[in-house]
């Protein structure tokens, strides 16, 4: 009787450990930013549309989405969708780092599917990614209006991570005469607004 | 058939070492990227071994072929030749993609247990392993001992 109790007690606590290891990991293989709470990364590189080069100075004052994409990501285009419906909304700045793309595929990937950037920083050869510490597209960064890091999700944007990962940490919307309520609905409006 | 089973052994150690040859990581088989100075060159393939490809995250830099692991090389390279040593290469890259990228990170709090649980284990193993030990040459002496007292 006695000489099962060790093991036992062992076995016990090694389920413990895997079962704190397994509630601990709800999104498996998702590793957390190492810049949260830090200041977001400095940066200047030349916009899509050929306009003046996006400088990262320029996101002080206002809260800031950054979106890493690419026309080379499937899981950008599924997000895409909501990422328009996030710029309808017109609750933060949205820009969109296009990761390692060709130019002429993202130009006729936002002609087609709608732009929903307020400007398109282009890293061709992923230099700026890596001060991001991005591993994968789609990956949409919190910035906020002090230019310190909040959050970062890894993969595509859905009503539900918005509304639980970034509405929850943006300060309470002020509240505008006529601006629409931003609810994060499932089925968005099909037609792409232009701009 | 003593033959036949000797060539048998002598086929399969080769095909073990033909697939390990096939399969073994080399820097160069993916980078051929050398450094002019060999001495930069062998601390560039040392930490590019060391660091984690985020996108598969069981292979170092050095041995995915994937776009992202070639921008990391690429960014080691240039820290690199910019006189850096390989402690604030090391932190550079753990300032921007946190303690995972290094497949030894360094010993801290949070990181005590992925240190300290390997010899934990190894010592309880150890332990078990003295207690049946012991319990089993006891059994075995005084099993020995009547047998052996009627030869005498």
């Amino acid at each position: 009787m006695n000489r099962f109790l060790l093991p036992a007690g062992l076995f016990g606590l090694l389920v413990a450990l895997l079962f704190v290891g397994i509630q601990r990991s709800p999104q498996k293989g998702v590793i957390p930013s190492a810049l949260l709470g830090k200041p977001a990364p400095v940066f200047r590189l030349p916009s899509l549309d050929g306009s003046a080069d996006f400088d990262s100075a320029s996101m002080r004052g206002r809260w800031h989405l950054l979106n890493v994409w690419g026309t080379w990501c499937p899981e950008c285009r599924v997000e895409h969708e909501m990422l328009l419906e996030i710029a309808r909304s017109d609750d933060i700045v949205i820009i969109g780092l296009n990761w390692k793309d060709e130019d002429l595929l993202a130009q006729r990937w936002l002609a087609e599917l709608g732009d929903p950037y307020d400007a398109v920083p282009v890293d061709r050869d992923g230099q700026v990614a890596i001060e991001w510490g991005v591993y994968g597209a789609p990956e949409t960064f919190l910035i906020d209006d002090q230019g310190i890091v909040r959050h970062r999700h890894v993969g595509a944007m859905t009503a539900e991570v918005w509304a639980r990962e970034f509405l929850s940490r943006m300060p309470p919307r002020q509240t505008v005469p006529d601006g629409p309520v931003m609810v994060p609905a499932p089925g968005a409006p099909g037609a792409p607004v232009e701009g | 058939m003593r033959r036949l089973n000797g060539a048998v052994a002598i086929a399969m150690l080769w095909g073990l070492w033909a697939t390990s040859a096939i399969y073994a990581p080399s820097a160069q088989a993916i980078d051929p990227i050398e450094l002019e100075d060999p001495a930069l060159q062998q601390r560039y393939r040392d930490l590019s071994h060391e660091l984690r490809c985020m996108q598969c995250q069981n292979q170092s830099i050095a041995d995915s072929p994937v776009g992202l692991a070639g921008d990391l090389r690429r960014e080691v390279r240039e820290l690199l030749l910019r006189g850096l040593t390989d402690d604030q290469v090391r932190d550079h890259l753990r300032a921007r993609y946190g303690d995972f990228i290094l497949f030894r990170p360094d010993f801290n709090a949070r990181t005590a247990w992925l240190w300290l649980a390997p010899v934990a284990l190894l010592l309880l193993g150890l332990g078990v392993a003295w207690r049946v030990l012991r319990r089993r040459g006891a059994l075995v002496s005084e099993d020995d001992s009547p047998i052996e007292e009627p030869r005498r």
